[in-house]
């Protein structure tokens, strides 16, 4: 029986470490959170603006014709995977890997077929596993990324697209809902869906033209959407992994009371087991 | 005098907000100098400093890859990247600008045009960080 105790000691001692380290990870995935929330807040006015601009031109001017605006046959597809460079954060990656291979697995027959860009080394790691075709890969981005971090695989992305390398860009990324939901999200962004709101139609003038003023734009635009989406995935990722360690913490509380219990239990037995055998004797003595 | 609202607005947060009466800057056409009461005006910007004059006071701001908006009462610079002089790493951007000279001294094709840019925007950083 003694073995058995130090046993369940050792364990006990075991999950109070592994509490420990869960319990320090949640925290920081909070602070981070918040952090990566604001830094989400404070991009918004850039897009929004840009968008804006974007729509009165598109509104205010009748015929443009750009090929960002146009939808073509699709030959090839890109995907813009955005994943984590690591793990213990819940079903944040594998979510977002599974949706994006389902939809590849059901488009498409050969590798030919599509390119992938990812960012973060969890999907990295996971698509090279598969051999599938990665174009570019961005790994350690810091918490919180700045616009130059990402800017040369977007910018490449939306490059091979308007050059006819593939025939629509797709983006994949956790939605962020809030701290405990984050939703696995598709969205195609090019060629761009109508982005007029119609209401709104401020005339400007535009230098040189109306066409040279969206030239330069709609790239930084679909540049934007990517870089917004990278900070809504990371405030997805310190959400989920704020909750997978927050129910980490809660299980692993859970089994110590449990060990204890059987640890108390285990003494107990031992106790009487000595006390019986010791009056056993005294009796055999007398 | 007459004023208007002048922001700077980068991808990760709002630069420059201030009241102002001039704001002079270098579109892809030419020189612009934007006073109150201008007419609406969309029009991307080249990789140059930005001029604000407000009060006795001259702000330089080195904006990097940005368009302009001009509104009747509002002027709102959307940029990739820009900096107050006091933000400029003056020792990065000489290093930036040395680095971007040799490479466009080797004329290495694929990176020209980068080499090319990046010196643009030391050369920038650098005339308002100084």
């Amino acid at each position: 029986m003694a073995t058995n105790m130090r046993d369940i000691k050792r364990e006990i001692k075991s999950k109070q470490n592994m509490k420990q380290i869960t319990k320090a990870m949640e925290m920081v995935a909070a602070s981070r959170l918040r952090r990566a929330q604001q830094a989400a807040l404070a991009s918004r006015p850039y897009a929004d603006k840009l968008k804006e601009v974007v729509a009165s031109i598109a509104a205010g001017t009748k015929d443009v014709k750009h090929p960002m605006l146009e939808t073509r046959e699709i030959k090839k597809t890109g995907y813009l995977v955005i994943t984590s460079d690591r793990g213990l954060a819940g079903g944040y990656n594998a979510n977002i890997l599974r949706k994006v291979t389902q939809t590849i697995q059901q488009k498409h027959k050969s590798a030919d077929e599509y390119a992938l860009f990812v960012i973060g080394r969890k999907g990295r790691d996971y698509f090279r596993r598969r051999n599938m075709p990665i174009v570019e890969e961005v790994i350690g981005l810091a918490d919180s990324p700045t616009f130059a971090d990402i800017k040369s695989v977007s910018s490449s992305a939306v490059k091979m697209f308007a050059d006819g390398s593939y025939d629509e860009l797709y983006l994949y990324y956790n939605k962020f809902v809030n701290a405990i939901s984050q939703i696995p999200t598709e969205t195609r962004l090019l060629p761009l869906e109508e982005i007029s709101e119609g209401t709104k139609v401020s005339t400007y003038e535009y230098e040189p033209s109306p066409e040279g003023v969206l030239e330069v734009l709609l790239p930084k635009y679909a540049e934007t959407l990517i870089y917004s989406a990278v900070l809504d995935g990371k405030a997805s990722e310190f959400g989920a992994r704020m909750t997978a360690m927050g129910s980490a913490t809660k299980n692993a509380t859970k089994m110590i009371s449990q060990l204890t219990l059987t640890y108390n239990r285990a003494r107990q037995a031992a106790i009487t087991q000595e006390i019986s055998e010791i009056v056993a004797g005294a009796n055999a003595q007398s | 005098m007459s004023t208007f609202l002048v922001e700077i607005v980068t991808p990760e947060r709002k630069v420059y907000e201030e009241t102002a009466n001039m704001v002079s800057v270098k579109g892809v056409e030419g020189e612009l100098g934007i006073l109150p009461n201008h007419i609406p005006l969309v029009t991307p910007l080249r990789i140059a400093p930005v001029t604000i004059k407000r009060g006795g006071v001259v702000d330089i701001i080195a904006v990097n890859g940005g368009f302009i908006e001009v509104r009747k009462d509002k002027v709102v610079i959307l940029a990739e990247s820009a900096e107050l002089a006091r933000d400029i790493d003056v020792r990065r951007a000489e290093a930036a600008k040395k680095r971007a000279e040799e490479r466009l001294a080797k004329r290495e094709q694929i990176d020209y045009h980068r080499a090319e840019l990046a010196l643009q925007r030391a050369l920038n950083r650098l005339s308002v960080g100084r």
